[in-house]
């Protein structure tokens, strides 16, 4: 058995082993999680969490399925968090530095001071794809924003009440539908298809009986 | 942070990196892949099944946590629900709301369907959020559909059906392009052409991906789409029954409030079963890859009201799961850090199989090595190296952060850096690779108006499933059966609802003396420990 330490959930005190995760530690107190947890391995954001370690003023972001438990941490998770964001067809908008000002304005009245970047469970540069966002420069704000998993703990913390997740992905989006380049390949066997260039050979492929198709399938070539 | 045991096996592995890294170990022969699969495979564990005792399939076998689903009652067996008070009624009810419940929701609504979506959990709660690795598709001038088809049908041992699985690959370059539409970021070059990679089992490089959140970026897309589209998503909100009609169709589901415990009923023309997995049910005591909510719902509610199930008793261990640290035992490590060129390497620094041998075959050697001494222990089990180090050496300092930045990530998380240290895995519990059966155009064949979509469908892989064509098969039939259940629910009028297949079922259990004390579906695992 490992370690005990002392754990407090929403100021409630419990003696968990100090190898769990918070989200395991909570279910080892005898928690039945219903919001604050989804995916458990760290790629939902369903389990944003904040803490504090006893003793220390700082207050602390993670998420409760990849963090360790620590002696004296007071924990709260963040169940749900209203992120602010605003409806739009794809099809209708434009990959424009404007888009940003019509749907998420408020990105301009960030003042700098760095507290999503602090709070990011992914430690991403959450403050830099902001300013990446104001000054148009979506493939930057998409290539920064990538890794983000909306979990929303940096915009608990914005003064500026911005919504980041919902910033960088508008940005992805424009990036993926209308900035990356166009795959000619992608585009030429789409029509193949639909001109039924395969129909022929799918159909025969699909009639061959099982000991052909192992005989095919043992022999084939693989591309190197 | 390695235990002193780990060093002593990692100085092996760095001792013949080198010398490992001048052949590409040897692919096993079909006899040898048989025996392998045979000897090691969990599915060939009689102890991990049961025979099922009711419904249409009755007599066949499936794994023992899902069979006592299968054999246990509904709660509306004596929880009793007023189906005359109506709170959703719709032309589309799709339950879930993960990848193929989504393609499924913003097909039907672009078809001019009236659309509701319920979740127990929120919209991108699934197993598509985590898929890590990529997607398939045979977009590229050296390859074709019928190459997929081969690859894929030899892969799940030619047991996939024809019909779903020509589906499959005829429509996979649409699906690719379709999310591309949507604003999904694909790995590209700078003239457009998709960076792809080889998967296990594949014979050309078509895996496209998203980094390792080619998973994350598909479903944050499509959650986003079904927002901008204002489909409306009922979260925590779980399908307990489903309704039928006096004319014997599907007409809805019974739902419940997971925070309130308040009953709902939702009446529809069509209902989409788009619940996924069954990884927390934890088969073989194994641990899983799989998100909070993989409880088989999907399979017990359509079970019960009669449709058939199909390779139920075939499942999926994906070869590389965390085996250490323990914090995130059981989390996925992407087939990927393979396909850049990471090898499986045993304790004593031995190559023991090709690294991309089809998921079946190399789960089973990874337990095979494990099993005859040559795994490295680990305070929950033991496990093998998988050699990232070589990932540098291959692809150029870096590529590691580019490519796989989410594996770096939950690994640096714990101190161990992948690029210098290889990191050790061991099979995790993946995917269901049976589920309901369905004809090519969606639908159940048992229950008029069902369609089924994703992994809770069977037949569309087979007895196992290769990378990167489940990504795929969530968007393919999740599209295919938004639009089928949209076009069919225009002729659909629905007759006086019942749950009367409540009883009916019960009264079966009993005749077959069965009595598990549970109520099914089971909605979440029990985590929760209770010391009294």
């Amino acid at each position: 058995m490992s370690n005990m330490v002392n754990v407090f959930f929403y100021g409630k005190k419990y003696e968990v082993p100090g190898d769990l995760t918070i989200m395991t530690a909570m279910e080892y107190a005898g928690y039945t999680l219903k919001r604050g947890c989804g995916c458990r391995h760290g790629f939902c954001g369903a389990c944003a969490t904040i803490y504090r370690i006893k003793g220390d003023n700082t207050l602390k972001t993670c998420l409760a399925c990849q963090k360790q438990v620590e002696d004296g941490m007071y924990v709260a998770s963040i169940p749900f968090f209203p992120t602010d964001k605003r409806t739009y067809s794809i099809n209708d908008i434009k990959p424009t530095q404007q888009i940003m000002m019509e749907l998420y304005p408020e990105i301009y009245s960030c003042i700098g001071c760095n507290a999503c970047t602090n709070a990011c469970t992914q430690d991403l540069n959450v403050m830099q794809y902001i300013a990446y966002a104001q000054r148009g420069e979506l493939e930057k704000c998409a290539e920064e924003s990538f890794d983000c998993v909306a979990c929303g703990c940096c915009s608990v913390r914005c003064p500026a009440e911005i919504s980041h997740p919902m910033v960088g992905l508008l940005a992805r989006r424009l990036v993926g539908k209308y900035i990356a380049p166009e795959t000619a390949h992608l585009v030429a066997r789409v029509e193949e298809i639909r001109k039924g260039a395969y129909d022929d050979m799918i159909e025969k492929i699909m009639q061959k009986p099982i000991t052909e198709m192992k005989e095919l399938y043992n022999t084939r070539e693989i591309e190197k | 942070m390695f235990t002193a045991e780990m060093y002593e096996s990692i100085k092996k592995v760095e001792a013949t990196r080198e010398e490992r890294m001048k052949t590409e170990p040897r692919r096993m022969t079909a006899e040898e892949k048989e025996e392998l699969l045979k000897t090691y495979h969990p599915d060939y564990r009689a102890d991990g099944f049961e025979e099922i005792k009711v419904g249409p399939n009755k007599g066949e076998k499936a794994p023992k946590e899902l069979a006592d689903l299968l054999h246990s009652n509904s709660i509306l067996l004596t929880d009793k629900v007023d189906l005359s008070k109506v709170d959703y009624d719709c032309d589309v009810l799709v339950i879930g709301a993960g990848g193929a419940g989504c393609s499924a929701a913003i097909e039907a609504n672009e078809a001019g369907a009236d659309v509701v979506i319920v979740t127990k959990l929120r919209i991108g709660d699934a197993n598509t959020m985590m898929a890590e690795g990529g997607i398939q598709a045979a977009d590229k001038e050296n390859d074709s559909p019928v190459q997929h088809y081969l690859d894929a049908f030899g892969g799940g041992h030619f047991a996939a059906r024809p019909e779903l699985l020509r589906r499959l690959v005829m429509e996979a370059p649409d699906a690719i392009k379709w999310l591309n539409d949507l604003g999904v970021m694909f790995d590209k070059d700078e003239d457009g052409r998709m960076v792809t990679t080889h998967g296990g089992g594949t014979s050309r490089k078509r895996m496209h991906a998203c980094k390792d959140y080619s998973g994350a970026e598909i479903m944050r897309n499509l959650r986003d789409e079904v927002l901008n589209r204002k489909i409306p998503v009922v979260e925590f909100t779980s399908a307990v029954e489903l309704i039928k009609d006096d004319k014997g169709q599907v007409a809805g589901a019974v739902l419940l409030n997971m925070e309130t415990g308040d009953y709902l009923v939702a009446k529809a023309k069509t209902v989409v079963i788009a619940t996924g997995g069954a990884g927390r049910l934890h088969y073989q005591n194994f641990p899983t890859s799989n998100h909070y909510g993989a409880t088989a719902d999907g399979l017990v509610l359509g079970y019960r009201i009669g449709a058939p199930l199909l390779y139920q008793d075939t499942i999926q261990y994906h070869p590389t799961g965390v085996a250490y640290p323990s914090q995130i035992f059981g989390a996925l490590v992407t087939e990927k850090v393979r396909s850049l060129g990471a090898m499986l390497v045993n304790k004593d620094g031995e190559a023991y199989a090709h690294p991309l041998e089809t998921r079946d075959v190399s789960a089973s050697a990874i337990i095979r090595e494990c099993a005859n001494g040559k795994g490295v222990d680990t305070p929950l089990g033991s496990g093998v190296w998988l050699d990232t180090p070589m990932i540098e050496i291959l692809g150029g300092e870096g590529t590691i952060e580019k490519r796989i930045p989410a594996m770096f990530r939950m690994y640096l998380n714990y101190g161990i850096d992948m690029r210098k240290e290889p990191i050790l895995v061991y099979p995790t519990l993946h995917y269901q690779n049976g589920g309901l059966e369905i004809g090519g155009e969606g639908f159940t064949k048992a229950i008029p108006n069902l369609l089924v979509a994703g992994e809770a469908v069977g037949g569309i892989h087979g007895r196992n499933r290769l990378m990167g064509n489940s990504l795929l098969d969530i968007i393919v039939f999740g599209r295919n059966a938004g639009k089928a259940a949209a076009a069919k629910s225009k002729d659909v009028v629905i007759g006086e609802m019942n749950i009367d297949h409540v009883e009916a079922y019960a009264k079966e259990l009993e005749a077959a003396g069965l009595n598990t004390g549970m109520t099914s579906p089971l909605l979440l695992p029990k985590y929760a420990r209770h010391e009294r």
